[in-house]
């Protein structure tokens, strides 16, 4: 993963609530076995609208995506997150987020802003007064600011993810130097396993 | 001070950190099938690391594979390729895999259970939602994502932060003609799809105790619906005696030393919650979502709501939007809309008592000349039994497709599809815009009142079709 200080761009507002990952990515899309192009796929069912949002031009290259209150519910499809940053986007602002949809974004590096839903609505209207404003999220002071707008609020991020957003850890790594409290606690385990439920072949012995 | 389930759970997998460490969760098994796991795979390919515990990793092809016999090949070349690719993956890792066809194979969260390999007291995660299904057996079982599911193959634990707990608490007797997929439905429609987020949900009361191992795995199952990653219920008799005699667990009197320990598997009386959630079993009747999201739901009795009864801006504009892409109009009773297709399947209720149920509405009736129905067994295991009791015959007598076991039209990802505009009764546990094809409308139902609306042609209820 690479390291996210600052992220700063242009932010684009998503009026609707509870969009789920199906809407992100339709499940057309899961059946491929690769990790990237799925930028195509995003929000598909809904940009045949010409008048969807992403589809007008003064939100083109926008970075930012602000959205309604429980963003991200649903499938666990990490192709959700990974259709977000193909696309183009590095920080979703939302007041709140399904909880694997918040995880997975963590692994890929997508920033989870989690804003009160009167904010992210005075955050919308900032952008739409002029989609042209500097949007700023600052992942090291835990700060979302429009300069021009003189708007600015503060966000909270677990301490773990922030590090590792700032620093581009990779999480299986981190994990792998605990290796030895890993076998200490597989010693003492009795949880059952699948050894001599199954064949070779997979039936049941 | 006593502890809840999910902290008995919690204390008896974690892995503490240092300062500044994340807490490790250890996970007792990890379930595996070909939509999440492809790209976590080669991930561990690139970074030269093994499957740190094939013997706790169980695989299956069930998300995409037609629900055609064995006989049909498989026509979409991507669909093909990642089943390939799951294969060559269990096969690299040496992980145990059931593929399309196999005697275990079927939907991931049915073959876990009726095999016994989820068991109480253990932590069970898959790259997938509904993995909540399995906290029926007193498990701490939750979805999660393919950057996951490679972290969980390659050290057996997630770096995890401790949930909330929620106490779901279901009071009285449920009347006749009500089932367990009609009481997730009303935790639904009373918690919305935020309700639960952040917290895992243990489900206790009277109606819970009540319910089989089946009825408390369709509850369990929706509670990711609402927000939460897992769902509980306290192990008891119903149990332990649903694990006896599977393949997973020992026999004799190592299985009774198990189910001892297992019974532990409960809320302390004196635990504290962070939240409870109180409904009375005269309040939930046969329900029906609406819309498109599994919180927009009604009484099959009831009427289409209207946006005018919103409490807020955004339920205003939620329920616009869903009655314009769901077709109807408010005001409407539910049981003058017609359908197109119905479907019996999916991880909520593809089970031998859903089947069961639906075919005791379907016997000696006629499948509606405007209706295209659809049963779709969870698994092989579940097929056998229901064809040994004879409900394959019920179904095709009454004009039901009797098909081979799969996830098929709960997501789309095969070719069972709902094309643009047409309307189901389904009995899985998404209603989301296109979900079941593109364009497609769907309600949620419990097996009775989609085997009764296959009849009519409309929606109805199991008594309506009562012979």
């Amino acid at each position: 993963m690479k390291p996210v200080r600052l992220i700063e761009g242009r932010g684009v507002p998503l009026e609707r609530s509870d969009v789920d990952t199906d809407q992100i990515i339709p499940s057309e899309w899961l059946k491929r076995v690769e990790r990237t192009g799925f930028g195509r796929g995003l929000f598909s069912e809904w940009r045949d609208d010409q008048n969807f949002v992403l589809n007008q031009a003064e939100y083109a290259g926008a970075n930012i995506l602000v959205a309604g209150p429980r963003f991200g519910t649903g499938s666990s499809r990490e192709h959700a997150v990974w259709a977000l940053m193909d696309y183009g986007f590095e920080a979703i602002i939302a007041p709140s987020f399904g909880d694997i949809f918040r995880n997975n974004s963590s692994k890929q590096g997508l920033v989870i802003v989690e804003l009160s839903l009167d904010d992210v609505n005075e955050l919308k209207a900032v952008i739409v007064e002029d989609p042209r404003r500097l949007l700023i999220v600052d992942v090291e002071q835990l700060l979302v600011e429009v300069p021009d707008a003189l708007w600015r609020r503060s966000f909270v991020l677990d301490p773990m993810i922030q590090q590792r957003l700032l620093n581009g850890w990779d999480d299986i790594s981190l994990t792998l130097l605990r290796d030895d409290s890993i076998s200490d606690y597989e010693a003492h385990s009795n949880a059952p396993t699948l050894l001599g439920v199954f064949d070779d072949a997979g039936h049941s012995r | 001070m006593g502890k809840t389930l999910y902290e008995k759970l919690w204390d008896a997998h974690v892995i503490p950190g240092e300062a500044g460490q994340s807490s490790l969760l250890y996970i007792d098994l990890h379930l595996v099938h070909e939509v999440t796991s492809p790209q976590a795979f080669d991930g561990l390919r690139l970074s030269k690391r093994r499957v740190r515990r094939p013997d706790r990793t169980l695989a299956t092809a069930d998300h995409n594979v037609p629900t055609e016999p064995m006989s049909v090949a498989i026509t979409d070349p991507i669909s093909k390729r990642q089943l390939e690719a799951l294969e060559e993956n269990c096969a690299e890792f040496g992980v145990t895999l059931f593929p399309r066809g196999h005697e275990n194979q079927g939907i991931v969260h049915v073959i876990g259970p009726e095999l016994g390999v989820t068991q109480p007291g253990m932590t069970i995660v898959c790259g997938d939602s509904h993995t909540s299904t399995h906290g029926a057996f007193g498990s701490l079982a939750f979805g999660i994502g393919t950057s996951e599911v490679e972290h969980v193959l390659a050290t057996q634990t997630l770096p995890q932060q401790k949930a909330k707990t929620m106490a779901v608490t279901l009071k009285g007797q449920l009347s006749p003609g009500v089932s367990a997929k009609d009481v997730a439905l009303a935790i639904m429609k009373r918690l919305g799809t935020g309700g639960g987020l952040g917290h895992v949900l243990e489900y206790r009361g009277e109606v819970i105790r009540a319910l089989s191992m089946e009825g408390r795995m369709t509850v369990c199952n929706m509670s990711i619906e609402a927000g939460a990653r897992a769902g509980l219920v306290a192990v008891d008799e119903t149990t332990i005696d649903y694990l006896r005699g599977r393949p997973g667990v020992p026999s004799g009197s190592e299985f009774e030393e198990k189910a001892e320990l297992w019974r532990g598997f409960v809320s302390d009386d004196d635990a504290l919650f962070d939240a409870e959630v109180v409904i009375e079993a005269r309040d939930i009747v046969p329900f029906i979502t609406w819309g498109t999201n599994p919180g927009q739901v009604v009484a099959l009795d009831g009427v289409v709501p209207s946006p005018e009864d919103a409490r807020d801006d955004d339920q205003r504009e939620a329920t616009e939007r869903a009655l314009t892409y769901m077709g109807l109009v408010a005001g409407t009773p539910l049981r003058e809309v017609a359908v197109d297709v119905v479907f019996i399947g999916s991880c909520t209720n593809s089970r031998i008592e859903d089947l069961r149920l639906a075919a005791s509405v379907a016997r000696g009736g006629r499948v509606a000349s405007n209706v295209r129905a659809l049963v779709v067994p969870g698994s092989h295991r579940v097929k056998k039994q229901a064809e040994e009791e004879g409900l394959d015959q019920i179904f095709l007598a009454a004009g039901f497709e009797w098909r081979e076991p799969g996830c098929s039209m709960c997501l789309g990802m095969n070719p069972d599809q709902l094309k643009p505009e047409q309307r189901s009764a389904s009995t899985s546990n998404r209603n989301f815009e296109g979900r079941q094809g593109r364009g497609g409308r769907t309600h949620l139902v419990s097996p009775g009142v989609a085997a009764a609306t296959a009849l009519k042609g409309r929606f109805a209820s199991p008594t309506e079709v009562a012979r």
